[in-house]
């Protein structure tokens, strides 16, 4: 081992995040098994609706992963802190996860229900196209090696697509809404509706969770950056 | 006056850039072909039928301008790098938003001059009459081609200078183009083969309202994307 200087960097703890991570992921497991159990079949969808549990908790984590990019990135530009680049950057890969997951589980709950794997729909177009602007942000962020320059780029990239998010909702109904809507409502009775909440709790608690282990990842792999940079430049200081 | 002084500079960006442009004609020649090049393989894609192509104009129109321009917007930065001009020009006092102002107003113009050579092409191709009210829809071209360029100019301020340019741009550039080019491509749309929804002005206002969003956001987001 080169004595390379990191002093910049001492890793972060895990501490308390193994017994969060493992009481979350007890507790998704308790969430999915209390809805499935406690919910009643659907009138209309039987035992489909379940989908619902899995399905609007990921979509609601990807937004919330997408809103932690838009602070933590205009963060990074104002105070020019790099923990905030690797948070939005670590945030931006669970997102796109969750928004995958989302896009998935709609097609298979759309496959039975609307006979169509796919419908241009306003949600899950957005979703979509939600989906492949951060697909370009993790590209963009892979295509760019230095540090500064990548953590600028994909902030001003994060930020525009956070933007965006709500332009593309907006269009996209409106375009819908001329051919013909394609609506799913749902008046959510009380029996539902708490398996529902529950499941969001629970992924949110689990994301959070992929969200901070992905960032102290990220932690370590900025450090061994540094830490190279330092040894090419022979900042052997010892 | 600092502004003056700025409006300045964005004019001498304007007119470096079509200078260039000008006087070696290759380029905008070639990405006009290009354009001409994309409109007929969609006539191939869509059939001979002739109220296919005319039902699917609108759409062929926006996305040939579109994917003949990507090619400008980094060109318009590649040309730069290649002198090692673009820290010549970083080098210069002045704010950074007139470097954008002049490359944004210099692409503007490029690909309006394409524009046109792509239109008076696909309406013979395409079979399209023309409106009687074609004034309002060069408006609306003119909406659409500022919703591109804003966004073009901005990504390609990063992707040109990144590694994999050729596929980083078009993969940044066109999700979030995806609501101008949805408005552009209907409200043309609406113009050629007749509004019944009625919704035209709608197109039009939403377009408009896109276009100041990302032409703010950009002017306001470039200064960190061009310093590093």
């Amino acid at each position: 081992m080169s004595p390379v200087n990191t002093n910049a960097f001492d890793p972060p703890k895990a501490g308390p995040w193994v017994a969060i991570g493992w009481l979350s992921f007890a507790f998704f497991v308790f969430t999915q098994v209390f809805a499935v159990m406690t919910s009643p079949a659907d009138a209309m969808m039987g035992h489909l609706q379940k989908m619902m549990y899995v399905h609007v908790p990921a979509a609601w984590v990807t937004f919330l992963a997408f809103g932690i990019v838009l602070v933590a990135s205009l963060y990074f530009l104002m105070k020019e802190d790099e923990r905030a680049d690797l948070l939005a950057a670590s945030a931006a890969e669970v997102g796109s996860l969750f928004c995958g997951l989302t896009l998935v589980l709609g097609m298979l709950w759309g496959r039975p229900t609307w006979n169509v794997w796919w419908s241009w729909d306003a949600r899950l177009t957005s979703t979509l196209v939600l989906f492949l602007i951060f697909v370009g942000y993790l590209a963009l962020r892979s295509f760019v090696e230095d540090p500064q320059r990548r953590g600028q780029w994909s902030a001003a990239v994060g930020i525009l697509g956070a933007i965006n998010v709500p332009i593309v909702w907006m269009s996209v109904r409106w375009w819908r809404t001329l051919h013909q809507i394609q609506s799913n409502p749902r008046g959510l009775s009380p029996e539902y509706l708490r398996g529902l909440l529950l499941n969001v709790a629970a992924f949110t608690l689990l994301c959070i969770w992929f969200i901070q282990r992905r960032y102290v990842a990220a932690r370590y792999e900025r450090a061994a950056e540094h830490a190279s940079q330092a040894a090419a430049l022979g900042g052997n200081d010892e | 006056m600092a502004f003056r002084d700025d409006m300045r500079r964005t004019r001498a960006i304007v007119w470096k850039d079509l200078t260039t442009e000008r006087r070696s004609k290759a380029g905008f020649n070639s990405v006009a072909a290009l354009g001409i090049t994309i409109l007929v393989l969609f006539g191939f894609a869509l059939g001979p039928d002739g109220a296919m192509l005319k039902a699917a104009a609108a759409g062929a129109l926006w996305l040939a301008v579109l994917f003949a321009g990507v090619l400008a917007f980094n060109r318009s930065y590649q040309v730069e790098l290649e002198g090692g001009a673009l820290e010549a020009l970083l080098l210069y006092p002045g704010a950074r938003w007139a470097i954008f102002a002049g490359k944004l107003i210099a692409n503007l113009i490029f690909v309006t001059a394409m524009l046109v050579i792509v239109v008076a092409v696909g309406i013979v191709l395409f079979q399209v009459r023309i409106p009687a009210q074609w004034p309002s829809l060069i408006g609306i071209m003119m909406l659409g081609v500022i919703g591109i360029v804003a966004l073009g100019t901005f990504y390609a301020a990063m992707s040109s200078r990144s590694r994999a340019r050729e596929v980083l741009l078009p993969l940044l550039l066109y999700p979030m183009l995806i609501p101008v080019l949805l408005a552009s491509m209907e409200a043309t749309k609406a113009f050629l083969i007749g509004d019944v929804m009625n919704a035209t002005g709608a197109w039009v206002q939403m377009l408009s309202l896109f276009d100041v969003i990302f032409l703010v956001a950009t002017f306001l987001a470039f200064e960190y994307v061009i310093e590093v």
